[in-house]
């Protein structure tokens, strides 16, 4: 949105202000940050660091899945690698990834403000999340774990080998790091919007950030409890979840998914802010029903509280209980179909063009609808008893999470780079990464929704060997995936130094991060902007002029 | 920053000190959410196994010592109305009823610990500390010890909460005499009063949970 105050965006910050990236070059200088965008650079390169670990687990996995013999590794290895690789890319890559990297750095910019709420907290966040990290990575390091990254109690508690308390004790600590993100960004929100910036001009982004920290704040606190409580089972004796004492282990499924089915939501709600902020700038319009996919964000909070039970029809819950999670399983479909249906109804007409943060976000946008349709099979009782625990569940849910979230995170890290940086990527290569990701990614996972259809159990590592042929497709995806996926960390650290200088807003786009310079100052703006248009007021022909002699 | 001398200081991120006291205590309140889940587990926990298993709960509470669990709640409550005149004394900027009114909310709380600690130590003479040595004279010894188990994690996990509270309440009280952190700036000691009063209610609910099941009998 253009406001009163910067009309014009600026070319660079005015006088002798530096960039928040120039304000301080000691490693205690960004260690000791309690500059939101410093704090969000913090993030980015740690859980980068993660995912890189996460998905070598992952290669070794799919290494071993080549054959139906279990000749790499054993199957006690292959449990902990499954474990590892979930733990990990869950809560150490997926659930930080865009509310902490491009959370941090956004929200302040786009409600006009100069920092989070509680800037010092922001920070403990992030130390928070490294100690946690660190008890993960111990665990790992000293032997693993080898519950799956769902820990279900008596095996977690009683008979598993392994560090899983340390486990535990990482997401617990890592765990309060994002209660506090959450409640650091509901209270920025809520209190430091710019004037003139009411709840309906707030950017999509911003709404979906909003929702998915009201999640945070509300259901990690339960997860932190349970995994509390399954420690203390295995430390002590504490019989709470186990059946020898009196205990019930569906009371962990019943508490462990009332955090995690939520936390799928913080784990998609945010990509689809991107692809909201993305869609109109790349399409040059308005988004459409703007209000609705707003509505449709915070109704998707709402209905992922009450459908967790949808993970247990299986468990001997009751039929009753069952039938209920189906329905509102099902019920979670209206809102993400609005979203889908405004953001296509967004490119009718529009004047598209195909730069590499569009071809993530069309990426995101097939990919999310194919595992969004595949979970109305799961949500269906009597097709959930035949494809429960099969290659089914995993196809589909990495079509939400790697199809859907890392892409829309890799688009907006693509998007905002300019604004991060004060560099440009060469575009070229980043467009035949981003449709390398998109071809490895299907070749990996569409496999596994026939594997998973045809009766392949998932964490196996030996199988039937009439499911060769589609494993050897899905490794061979996958290696085309990582291909995909190391293009740009080589690119992206190139353009740090090589890249082409950025202006304040390469993309023509409307919102407040555009109008500041690139990268920001310290306190973001010049003065505190004054809003007085809703957001994404994009103009076809005037903007369509400008994009042919801008650079991009 | 305002030019009035005794006006608190509003940290760069904010416009006025409103915007920051009101963020501030909304802060507080989505702390307290947080809260309420995260013991809101336990609860549900205790929920489930008390509808399962009423009988056992019954008899495991008979045997819970409500001498101390009274007494308890009595300090604690007190605690909880010292501590809402200290927030009205740092309203009203008196700096020595403050530092007054919050010792001795930090003391009753230190009095919470030691006749919990008393409370504790005579439960584990009788045997209710459940593991090896667990004894106890019911129908249904297995979920007795699970209501025990319920007992010590609730109680253990309020404890904490109290013991922090404490700590908290203490350095308030040592700043407030040494500094005047609090002059004209009672947003801190009134953000402290609210947490401490949710540790009280978390025991409101816990006392009867625990004590009071079927005592008429």
């Amino acid at each position: 949105m253009i406001t009163a105050t910067t009309q014009a965006a600026p070319q660079s910050v005015k006088g002798d202000v530096p960039t928040y990236l120039a304000a301080g070059k000691t490693i205690r200088s960004w260690l000791l940050t309690t500059d939101h965008k410093r704090i969000a650079i913090l993030y980015m390169v740690s859980i980068t660091l993660f995912f890189f670990i996460g998905g070598a687990a992952a290669t070794l996995m799919r290494l071993e899945l080549l054959t139906p013999q279990g000749d790499l590794v054993t199957s006690e290895t292959y449990n902990k690698l499954f474990t590892l690789h979930g733990v990990v890319m869950v809560w150490f890559f997926l659930i930080p990834s865009i509310p902490t990297v491009l959370g941090n750095f956004l929200v302040p910019l786009m409600i006009g403000a100069r920092d989070v709420a509680f800037p010092k907290l922001n920070l403990a966040s992030w130390y928070l999340f490294m100690i946690g990290g660190a008890f993960a990575l111990f665990s790992i390091i000293t032997g693993g774990v080898d519950t799956g990254w769902t820990f279900y109690t008596p095996y977690s508690s009683t008979y598993a080998n392994g560090h899983v308390i340390a486990m535990a004790t990482g997401i617990f600590i890592a765990g309060f790091g994002s209660i506090a993100t959450g409640l650091n960004f509901i209270v920025t929100v809520h209190k430091m919007r710019a004037p003139g910036m009411t709840w309906f001009r707030l950017p999509l982004f911003i709404w979906t950030i909003y929702t998915t920290s009201l999640i945070l704040v509300l259901a990690t606190p339960v997860l932190a409890i349970t995994l509390t409580l399954m420690a203390l089972e295995r430390a002590f004796g504490v019989g709470i979840f186990n059946p020898a004492l009196g205990g019930d282990p569906l009371l962990f499924q019943h508490l462990f998914w009332f955090y995690s089915h939520p936390a799928v939501y913080i784990m998609i709600l945010p990509g689809m802010g991107v692809v909201s902020e993305l869609i109109p700038c790349f399409a040059r319009k308005s988004l459409f029903g703007y209000k609705y996919v707003a509505y449709a964000t915070v109704a998707i909070g709402v209905f992922g509280f009450l459908v967790w039970g949808h993970h247990m029809f299986v468990s001997s819950q009751s039929i009753y209980a069952g039938m209920i999670f189906s329905v509102l399983s099902f019920a979670v479909s209206i809102p993400s179909a609005i979203k889908v249906f405004n953001w296509t109804a967004t490119l009718y007409k529009g004047s598209i063009s195909f730069q590499t943060p569009m071809l993530y976000v069309l990426g995101f946008v097939g990919l999310f609808t194919i595992g969004g349709l595949t979970g109305l099979f799961l949500a269906a009782l009597a097709v959930d008893v035949h494809v429960h625990d099969t290659y089914f569940v995993i196809a589909h849910f990495h079509y939400i999470m790697v199809g859907g979230m890392v892409m829309a995170y890799l688009g907006g890290i693509h998007f905002w780079w300019p604004k991060i940086t004060g560099r440009l990527y060469p575009e070229t290569l980043a467009k035949l990464s981003a449709v390398t990701i998109f071809l490895g990614f299907n070749l990996t996972f569409f496999p596994q929704f026939i594997l998973g259809y045809l009766g392949m159990p998932r964490r196996y590592h030996v199988y039937a060997p009439e499911f060769q042929v589609l494993n050897v497709l899905s490794t061979a995806g996958a290696s085309i995936l990582a291909v995909g996926y190391v293009l740009p960390l080589a690119y992206l650290l190139w353009s740090l130094r090589y890249g082409r200088k950025a202006d304040s807003n390469p993309w023509r786009a409307t919102g407040l991060e555009w109008t500041t310079s690139s990268p920001p100052s310290k306190d973001n703006f010049e003065a505190t902007p004054i809003v007085t248009e809703p957001p994404y007021r994009y103009d076809p022909q005037a903007t369509e002029a400008a994009l042919e002699t801008a650079h991009v | 920053m305002s030019s009035l001398a005794t006006e608190a200081p509003v940290a760069h991120q904010f416009e006025t000190a409103d915007q920051q006291r009101e963020a501030a205590t909304m802060g507080m309140w989505l702390f307290i959410a947080t809260e309420i889940l995260f013991f809101g587990a336990m609860f549900l926990g205790y929920t489930v196994y008390r509808l399962g298993y009423p009988q056992a709960f019954a008899e495991a509470s008979r045997h819970t010592l409500i001498a101390f669990g009274g007494t308890n709640t009595a300090v604690l409550l007190i605690s909880s109305t010292v501590m809402a005149f200290a927030v009205r004394a740092a309203r009203e900027n008196r700096r020595g009823l403050l530092v007054t009114l919050l010792l001795v909310t930090s003391s009753l709380g230190a009095l919470f610990l030691v006749i919990k600690g008393f409370e504790y130590s005579k439960e584990i003479s009788e045997h209710l500390l459940p593991g090896r040595s667990f004894q106890i004279d019911a129908a249904d010894p297995a979920h007795a010890e699970m209501f025990f188990y319920i007992y010590w994690l609730t109680t253990g996990v309020h404890a904490l909460h109290v013991t922090i509270g404490v700590v908290l309440i203490t350095i308030f009280a040592i700043r407030a005499w040494f500094t005047d952190a609090f002059v004209n700036h009672d947003t801190a000691v009134d953000l402290l009063g609210l947490y401490w009063h949710f540790v009280d209610i978390v025991w409101v609910f816990l006392f009867p949970l625990i004590y009071l099941i079927d005592r008429h009998s």
